[in-house]
């Protein structure tokens, strides 16, 4: 006989409360806001899917999304070559690997917003030791206060400076763990160096590289902290990302309805594109 | 196709090796003869992968010659010698297709594709894989990878050695036996030389023509099956070689004949290096006779062991253990015993090497 009891739900309980109180509940209170109109006093008036019609047609949410998609992008595709490559030159062993690594682990360590003052006062062009130098030593004239293109030329230097080390780190587990034989049995073969790189390495990076985009993907796709201290979203709009388009809704105009709607679609199109990230990369696997 | 031989041949791992226990291998002066299948036996840890792979050219020797025909390739990388290895664990390329992987070496060396095309079904049809070719190589069953290994080892025609590196260590058991068979029968196909690295015996002892048999960084003793089984060089081949190994006694020599604790054992013949003093008999468990009453050493049997086809019989003469094979009746534990030593096999070894001479003068 196969004793039956529901005790085990008990374990659960506590994990359960926990998401419950610091997602589900909240998620719901913004599902709530979303569909409803209020002018304080805890007064709510129905409005149906109003809010999620004026944000789809918006023009200023476009530009943020359109803003947002290219960050993320030019994210990707500079941090994730960038990692792999820094992961292959590290050494396999010796004196300099703990070395390399806690020099790689260093910038993951800084809080994000010290990160955003950090790189707010190094480009400052009249003490910054970056902005001084572009400005004054090489008369390159830099302000990421005015010019956008300086704005994002910053932001996204930030990011690859800060967050790079997350690819090579797991790029380099992933290299790491490839037996010596392989790389003997294609020395024997007559592999270059570029076959060794396709065939060999890539292939068995690839489990943690899909794990490394899509970790870079959601960070940088919600990220807020660091370019809304380093740039405030400016000059103008031009590095207003979504995120901080959100907060200035929200917190700025106190729009609580359409917030709540733009909230819903920026995480409806973060799981989306993460979905989209995860079967594309693993497709290949369940092919025989 | 080669003539591969070794000279002088050492090598440490550290930079500055000072005596001889800092060399992996020792000292190795060894000749394998063209189309030969060897096996390169011995304990882990004895050396035999270093020297595979000084060989195959993965390690550079720190001193000492290796010639293939005569020339000197000791500073050749790998893809220049011309050689094959297939390693432990199976090295496949997971995101080609058998196909692609066996054309892997050939396409490499810019071989065309009518020339790949031929080679692949060859060497597909004798592995038996030619069903599997357009399978992609990383789904396939752990035997059957480490097939696609050996076959990108024997896909090139040329190929002066294919050496194979404990080859069956992932494999199922009862895969084993069949892989080992191909592998005789690839050999006896393809002709190439083949060395066998591994340190168990069953299969050193069933694929090879000749086996080395090697022990800390050095070459014991090189020879046919029935060579290493009947006359150890070593009594660490003695021990090696066989289940359970030979017993190897301690004795006393005096004026040629040897004494084990006081009592005269008969040896196969004359001692062959001069004097007395202390040595040690070595008689292989199949030779021992065991009966209730008659010649030989006074024993109390410890414990019978049915392995199947024998029974494994453990006795203590002295307070040494000497196992003894018996095939039929055997004795109880705590029966009293005598053990008695076919003289024709039992040997004598100084300093572990062997001492005596068969009757008749030397071999």
């Amino acid at each position: 006989m196969k004793t039956q009891n529901q005790r085990a739900w008990f374990f659960v309980t506590p994990v359960l409360l926990l998401v419950a109180f610091n997602a589900l509940i909240p998620m719901m209170t913004v599902v709530n806001y979303s569909v409803q109109e209020t002018f304080g006093d805890n007064l709510f008036f129905w409005q149906g899917l109003d809010w999620f019609e004026q944000v789809l047609r918006s023009e200023r949410f476009h530009n943020a999304l359109g803003r947002q998609f290219l960050f993320t992008f030019l994210i990707l595709i500079i941090e994730v070559p960038l990692g792999v490559a820094i992961a292959l030159s590290m050494p396999k062993k010796g004196f300099w690997v703990p070395f390399c690594l806690v020099t790689m682990a260093l910038p993951m360590l800084i809080p994000w917003n010290v990160v955003g003052a950090m790189w707010n006062i190094f480009t400052l062009p009249d003490i910054g030791l970056l902005g001084y130098f572009l400005n004054h030593t090489l008369g390159i004239s830099y302000d990421m206060t005015q010019n956008p293109i300086a704005a994002w030329v910053t932001i996204i230097v930030m990011d690859v400076w800060h967050w790079t080390s997350l690819v090579v780190l797991l790029a380099y587990a992933g290299l790491v763990s490839i037996p010596n034989a392989y790389y003997q049995a294609a020395e024997i073969d007559g592999a270059s160096r570029w076959a060794v790189f396709r065939f060999i390495q890539l292939p068995k990076m690839k489990t943690v590289l899909t794990i490394a985009v899509l970790l870079r993907f959601m960070d940088s796709f919600n990220i807020y902290t660091e370019p809304f201290v380093l740039t405030g979203g400016g000059p103008g709009n031009s590095t207003t990302l979504l995120s901080i388009d959100l907060v200035k809704i929200a917190l700025g105009q106190f729009d609580l309805g359409p917030a709540a709607a733009m909230s819903l679609i920026y995480f409806a199109i973060t799981l989306f594109a993460s979905w989209l990230f995860y079967t594309l990369m693993t497709m290949n696997d369940n092919k025989s | 196709m080669a003539q591969i031989k070794l000279s002088n041949l050492r090598h440490s791992y550290q930079p500055n090796p000072a005596s001889d226990a800092d060399y992996a291998l020792k000292k190795i002066d060894l000749t394998w003869d063209d189309g030969g299948a060897y096996a390169l036996l011995g304990p882990s840890g004895c050396g035999k992968s270093t020297l595979l792979n000084i060989i195959s050219g993965l390690l550079v020797p720190s001193e000492g010659k290796i010639l293939f025909n005569d020339q000197d390739v000791t500073a050749l990388p790998p893809a220049k010698r011309n050689i094959a290895q297939v390693f432990q664990f199976p090295v496949i390329y997971d995101t080609m297709t058998v196909y692609d992987n066996l054309a892997f070496p050939l396409r490499n060396r810019g071989r065309d594709e009518d020339t790949v095309k031929r080679r692949v079904a060859a060497i597909a049809e004798m592995l038996e894989v030619t069903d599997m070719l357009k399978v992609r190589a990383a789904n396939l069953s752990p035997d059957n990878k480490q097939k696609i290994s050996m076959g990108r080892g024997l896909i090139r025609e040329d190929v002066n050695v294919v050496m194979f590196d404990e080859p069956l260590t992932v494999i199922d058991p009862h895969l084993k036996w069949k892989l080992r068979s191909k592998l005789k029968e690839l050999h006896q196909r393809v002709k190439a030389t083949m060395i066998y690295v591994t340190h168990d015996q069953t299969e050193a002892l069933t694929f090879a023509d000749q086996v080395v048999v090697m022990q800390d960084g050095e070459v014991v003793q090189i020879g046919t099956p029935v060579d290493l089984f009947e006359r150890p060089a070593h009594t660490f081949v003695g021990h090696f070689i066989g289940s359970p190994g030979m017993n190897v006694l301690p004795c006393e020599v005096q004026n040629g004949a040897a004494f084990f604790r006081g009592e005269r054992v008969a040896l196969e013949g004359p001692v062959a290096s001069a004097g007395d003093g202390a040595a040690q008999i070595g008689v292989r468990p199949e030779f021992v006779n065991v009966s209730a009453s008659g010649a030989g050493i006074a024993a109390k049997v410890r414990k019978v062991a049915d392995i199947g086809r024998h029974k494994v019989v453990e006795a203590v003469a002295h307070d040494m253990r000497i196992n003894a094979i018996l095939e039929g009746e055997a004795p109880n534990a705590g029966d009293d015993v005598m053990l008695d030593f076919k003289q024709s096999q039992t040997r004598l070894y100084k300093d572990g090497w062997l001492a005596s001479q068969p009757e008749g003068g030397a071999r």
